[in-house]
């Protein structure tokens, strides 16, 4: 029985990936982070089933201006007698769409600078590293501000905003990475067997590489989900769309913190809380499991 | 042969850098990072927005001469290269633009904002890096212990709370009272109508009022500080020299005070100090949510104009504070650290 080189390949990602779930599994935290994101995921997702989008609208909303919870509303109703719950589940949607759209668009800039800035030598690595030297003196929400300000409030533009904002972290720690896989003897070897500079980025330095990306990915959503919340807070974020942090604007201008209306600020902010601790666990763990020296601080 | 040979031949000794080329090497690479921010600043404002005159004016405009005249005033009509160059003029002699709303210039709006800001951000640094390693110091060294567990999870928490969240919290439940339970701070501001005109008065009145803010802040940033501490301190523990300083029989509490504790301190110095650049950005939430008169209330409010030249200001400071921060971080490190150096 022969196999070929491509199953062998596959063979082999398999059981890395079985070996990475049962490393996983034995982390509790990283457990509990990834059991509270699926329940969010469901809730997300199921959205349209679970509440009436009629209750969404401001004008065929259910309840009173700002009602307590009650057996009705679980928790009470908003300043346009909009159910806090409803708009929780649906704040969900909009919150981890952008956080996984701009993380795809931060963590795409961050890995292609860092892999070619890591694989490359010469100017072109020079000048891509000042880049990214020079990005990451920027500070994020200044320039955030400015670029949702020049770009116009729509949510494609929030994740653009946060995704160009956000990329320089990634691209040091994925050049860090390439410029440690680079000085390995099996790439002296692929290179002496006459390999291109294509075959051993893409054959041997990024599948090395990958999982960090990909534990970096983790850590980079509960940033950018973090950041979704702020600018919307500040009135930067899609205004026709309900998430977390345009809930919690909404609150804030209705002074809901000095008429008591606590129902109205509490839960958004616990949501977005849990949700970025969750990624920030399954990112830890994820870290944990693929750089072994980060393991003794535990 | 590898007996005889010198350890100065096995590992040639790399030569050093004196402090003034290293300090000097850094402060080019500031001076580059301050030009990028200027290039970014202008294009930002000028080519992004399609045509500034008609952004910038928002439609005040109704005829094409005065439009024409908004575009002569602003030298918009002149090549992008002059325009560059007027602005970096502009920029190094302190002319920032008038602000659309206060019809004042920006950069006396600027310095006027500046001292509440720093007041804010510069106590809570301090008070959050003193407590924030302090905090990682306890624990590393009971590691997997109650206090270590409480604490991580604790600060894991914060570190994933959006401070201004946690401001409203704070406000709710200190400034304004929940239920028969009075408030014990003021909701917002700087001081109080009614305050005396006696120094110490004023002073008090200004610390009452900006302790929580204060709280809010630190409590953002300890965590941070915090986590570094816990992990470099706990990287040291492992390090030979500091099993050496056991083996010679030293004291615990000297081995972690006198030789863990001082390298570790040495990443949570940099931590710390590149952070005081963008606490100064994330003073924009807290200030707006207290209402305190400083520059992350004035970019706050310039938001929602759009005062685009108080904006452009404000972007300048908060991204000249992170490389200046930067700069002493690099600095500071150097001195501690001469192995940077190389």
């Amino acid at each position: 029985m022969s196999l070929t080189a491509r199953q062998v390949t596959r063979q082999r990602r398999a059981r890395a990936l079985r070996r990475t779930w049962a490393d996983f599994r034995r982390r509790p935290t990283g457990l509990f982070g990834l059991a509270l994101l699926v329940a969010f995921g469901l809730a997300a997702l199921l959205a349209p089933v679970i509440t009436d989008v009629a209750d969404l609208r401001v004008t065929t909303a259910p309840g009173g201006v700002l009602e307590p919870p009650s057996g009705e509303f679980l928790l009470g109703t908003d300043d346009s007698g909009r159910p806090v719950l409803t708009l929780l589940v649906w704040g969900a949607r909009i919150s981890l769409l952008v956080g996984l759209l701009s993380t795809a668009i931060s963590v795409g800039i961050g890995a292609l600078v860092g892999l070619l800035s890591g694989f490359l030598d010469g100017w072109p690595s020079r000048v891509l590293f000042r880049l990214t030297e020079w990005f990451l003196v920027i500070p994020f929400l200044p320039l955030a501000i400015v670029l949702a300000t020049v770009l116009g409030r729509s949510l494609l533009n929030i994740a653009v905003v946060i995704g160009v904002t956000s990329w320089p972290a990634t691209a040091l720690l994925i050049r860090s990475q390439t410029l440690s896989i680079k000085e390995r003897p099996y790439l002296e070897r692929a290179r002496v067997l006459g390999a291109g500079r294509w075959h051993q980025m893409t054959r041997h330095v990024l599948p090395n590489v990958m999982p960090m990306i990909f534990a970096n990915t983790t850590l980079t959503v509960a940033i950018a989900i973090l950041s979704e919340t702020t600018l919307s807070f500040l009135g930067l974020g899609d205004p026709t769309r309900v998430s977390w942090g345009s809930m919690l604007q909404d609150a804030f201008d209705v002074g809901a913190m000095t008429t008591g209306a606590w129902w109205f600020i509490v839960p958004p902010g616990i949501c977005v809380v849990l949700v970025v601790l969750s990624f920030t666990l399954v990112g830890q763990a994820l870290e944990e499991i693929f750089d072994p020296r980060l393991r003794r601080r535990r | 042969m590898t007996l005889t040979s010198t350890p100065a031949a096995v590992s040639p000794v790399v030569r050093r850098r004196s402090y003034g080329r290293y300090v000097g090497a850094k402060a080019l690479a500031a001076l580059g990072s301050l030009f990028f921010v200027l290039v970014v600043n202008f294009f930002l404002f000028r080519v992004l927005p399609g045509d500034p005159a008609r952004t910038l004016g928002r439609g005040r405009f109704k005829t094409e001469e005065a439009l024409e005249r908004f575009r002569s005033t602003y030298g918009l009509d002149q090549p992008l290269a002059q325009q560059f160059l007027t602005f970096l003029k502009n920029t190094f002699t302190g002319e920032l633009g008038i602000s659309l709303r206060y019809r004042v210039p920006v950069s006396e709006l600027i310095l006027d904002r500046l001292w509440p800001t720093l007041l804010l951000v510069g106590t809570s640094t301090l008070l959050a890096a003193v407590i924030g390693v302090y905090m990682g110091m306890v624990s590393a060294w009971n590691r997997g212990r109650t206090v270590d567990r409480v604490w991580t999870w604790a600060s894991l928490t914060l570190y994933s709370m959006p401070e201004w969240w946690l401001g409203l919290l704070l406000i709710a439940a200190l400034a304004v009272g929940i239920g028969p339970l009075p408030g014990l701070f003021p909701t917002g501001g700087l001081e109080s109508v009614d305050v005396g005109d006696g120094l110490l008065a004023r002073a008090l009145d200004t610390a009452w009022h900006l302790t929580l803010p204060v709280i809010t802040l630190t409590l953002a940033y300890l965590a941070d500080y915090s986590l570094v501490m816990r992990s470099s301190l706990l990287d040291e523990i492992g390090e030979d020299y500091v099993v050496t300083a056991r083996a010679k029989g030293l004291r615990d509490i000297d081995v972690r005070r006198r030789h863990a504790a001082r390298n570790a301190l040495l990443p949570t110095t940099t931590v710390v100090a590149l952070n005081i650049g963008f606490v100064v950005s994330g003073a924009i939430t807290i200030e707006t949510i207290f209402s305190i008169p400083g520059l992350g209330l004035l970019a706050s409010e310039a938001l929602e104009i759009p005062d685009y030249w108080v904006l452009q200001g404000a972007f300048l400071v908060a991204s000249a504070a992170v490389i200046l921060a930067n700069l002493v971080a690099n600095m500071v490190y150097g001195l501690l650290d001469p192995r940077v150096r190389t």
